[in-house]
């Protein structure tokens, strides 16, 4: 597995590890996904997050010297009876795009604080390029844009940059983050009597000043208009481009899904899901197989042709799949399967599933930008 | 660190926490633009002065070695400086309130270089208070005192308004709103009274000059007018400044450190 485990952020992998709360009464189940990418047809054994730390501990991974960007070693944070995190090992590769997506309060902005040092882990160690946070953002390796205040009203947009630049021992120019963040324009005006667009650039535009190699952004388009958003996605895109590592919190479906590599799924301070976009969207979208088919083992189930994710409930088994035709080719010809039923579910669904209490989904509810297209 | 990428060992730690004369300079530019600010601690200074210290009923009776005109302009430059030291002290609730403070600590900015930051802005505009109330001297020619004593008591009530520095911070961390400015505008009323700037003491009745005398402007007073007044330096000036002093900066100490803690 050693070999897997460092394949995380290059192309065609092919195992996903998938926590999945789709058990009844709220218990977690292990759910075990093959990508549709896979090449080879053996089953192995799932990768997760956790089995990565363990293995490659604080210093990296193929090579030694390339610590990672952030590495998350068995993190809570707790408030008071509160316990926002639960037990997060994450580790993010130099490079990355990488979206941490849950609906409210899931504790993407904890885990966030905890990764710029804006609070200290309950339980955990947090290290970024291999060091503290408080190490890593004082020699700019990090930097971030933050929800939403954090700007003080009489400077003007120019003197903000400028007083945020002279805090770092190396900075890019003032005009040149202005015009990256295509605020050049407005540079003489107020920062109190900027639009919340506007502002959220300005932001960026500080964030840029280190020309850091990790880029936080915590919520970005959090109360921008539609066009607004594409603008501001556009910038990161382009930066991102540059190769620089970006991670980012949203609640937007379509923003992960639009622009990260890789999207870990957090659900009430857990990790729940953690794979490339295009693996979380096929375990998200497909069909569920269900079946009564008593007395077989969950791996016989998962050697049926087309099965991606296997989940045995008594005699009930139910087969997530991609091509569920097959699957239920396979079940009907082949065993002694009955009560067949196939039922599809959206991606919103799907991530519904995964990131949803169950009880309360109203509150938990993912967004989707409204009036976006692509 | 071998473990480092080349990128993050080429990059350093700014000198001195990430403070600079730079920065100092762009803080006390925003801090000049509020009008406010202005206002008291410029303006209102100057105007008290030429409405008390002009009087002509009293004001080329002999104090010390100069007149009661030159008296009342160190009360009223002690005045301004120690609402300018305390505003910029101050400054940390408004930005706390704002979420700045969260925002420097995601720059190098160390909390002890912000910390220095604010006090010396305070300083800066503790300088052109003192400074504007004694040209308002010099220009209308009323005061009278011995050329030293205009530059110890000046040097006097500008190094002495740092005290106030400290006690705007502490109340900057004590309370986290963006209208701090009006509790401390009522509470160094409060102070001036108590420490005879505005009336002399002399003129409260026993119990409450008494009282007076444990209000934290007394001390600093009392000896910011030393170099004007002469005679015999009471111990109790001295100790009622350090011993306010010792309250102000442990104060301040104490909730800078529960809120970065916190933050």
């Amino acid at each position: 597995m050693g070999s897997t485990s460092t394949t995380r952020a290059s192309a065609g992998e092919s195992n996903l590890s998938m926590v999945s709360p789709v058990g009844r009464g709220g218990q977690l189940e292990v759910f075990e996904q093959r990508a549709p990418c896979a090449s080879n047809g053996s089953v192995e054994k799932p990768v997760t997050m956790r089995d990565r730390t363990e293995v490659m501990g604080s210093s990296g991974g193929d090579d030694p010297a390339m610590p990672f960007a952030v590495n998350l070693l068995g993190v809570h944070k707790s408030f008071g009876t509160v316990h926002a995190v639960k037990g997060v090992d994450l580790a993010v590769r130099p490079g990355e795009v990488v979206a941490f997506l849950g609906p409210n309060g899931a504790g993407k902005t904890s885990t966030i604080d905890m990764i710029l040092g804006l609070t200290r882990p309950s339980v955990g160690k947090v290290e970024v390029y291999g060091m503290g946070p408080r190490q890593a953002i004082s020699r700019g390796l990090v930097s971030a844009v933050m929800q939403s205040g954090g700007l003080l009203k009489d400077f003007t947009v120019a003197e903000t940059v400028a007083f945020t630049a002279k805090l770092f021992a190396m900075s890019r120019p003032v005009s040149e983050v202005l015009e990256r963040a295509g605020i050049s324009d407005i540079a003489g005006r107020r920062v109190g009597k900027c639009s919340g667009g506007e502002q959220q650039r300005l932001r960026f535009a500080m964030a840029l000043l280190p020309d850091p190699e990790l880029l936080i952004l915590d919520e970005p388009t959090q109360g921008m208009d539609v066009e607004g958003r594409r603008d501001f996605w556009r910038s990161i895109r382009h930066d991102a481009d540059r190769g620089r590592t970006i991670v980012f919190a949203t609640h937007y479906l379509e923003e992960a899904d639009a622009y990260a590599d890789r999207i870990v799924l957090i659900r009430k301070g857990e990790i729940v899901a953690d794979g490339t976009a295009s693996e979380v969207k096929a375990l998200a979208s497909g069909r569920t197989v269900r079946a009564t088919l008593p007395g077989m083992e969950e791996a016989a189930f998962r050697a049926v042709p087309g099965a991606e994710g296997v989940e045995v409930r008594g005699d009930t088994v139910l087969i997530h799949a991609s091509d569920s035709d097959t699957v239920a080719r396979y079940l009907l010809t082949s065993t002694a399967a009955r009560d067949i039923e196939i039922t599809a579910r959206g991606l919103e669904e799907a991530f519904l599933a995964l990131t949803g209490d169950g009880d309360n989904r109203a509150d938990d509810r993912l967004d989707t930008p409204t009036g976006e297209r692509r | 660190m071998t473990a480092s990428p080349t990128s993050a060992s080429e990059r350093k730690n700014p000198q001195l926490g990430g403070f600079s004369v730079a920065v100092l300079g762009l803080e006390v530019r925003r801090l000049l633009r509020n009008r406010r600010t202005m206002l008291f601690t410029l303006i209102f200074p100057v105007f008290f002065f030429l409405v008390f210290g002009l009087n002509a009923a009293y004001a080329n009776q002999r104090v010390g070695h100069g007149n009661v005109s030159a008296f009342i302009m160190i009360s009223m430059a002690l005045y301004g400086a120690v609402l300018a030291t305390t505003s910029g002290g101050a400054m940390v609730s408004v930005e706390r309130a704002l979420g700045w403070s969260r925002q420097l600590r995601i720059t190098p900015l160390s909390p002890a270089a912000y910390i220095a930051i604010k006090m010396l802005t305070a300083l800066v505009l503790g300088f052109a208070s003192v400074l504007v109330v004694y040209a308002a001297g010099l220009i209308v020619g009323k005061p009278s005192m011995p050329i030293y004593a205009w530059v110890t008591t000046g040097i006097c009530v500008w190094i002495g308004s740092l005290l106030f520095a400290a006690f705007g911070l502490f109340v900057g961390y004590l309370l986290p709103s963006e209208n701090v400015m009006q509790v401390i505008g009522f509470l160094l009323m409060l102070f001036s009274f108590g420490g005879g700037l505005f009336i002399p003491l002399s003129q409260f009745s026993s119990g409450l000059r008494t009282a007076a005398e444990f209000t934290p402007l007394y001390g600093l007073n009392q000896l910011v007018h030393y170099p004007l007044v002469g005679g015999v330096l009471h111990w109790t000036w001295v100790a009622n400044l350090m011993v306010w002093l010792a309250v102000f900066v442990a104060g301040a100490i104490w909730l800078f450190r529960r809120d970065t803690a916190r933050v």
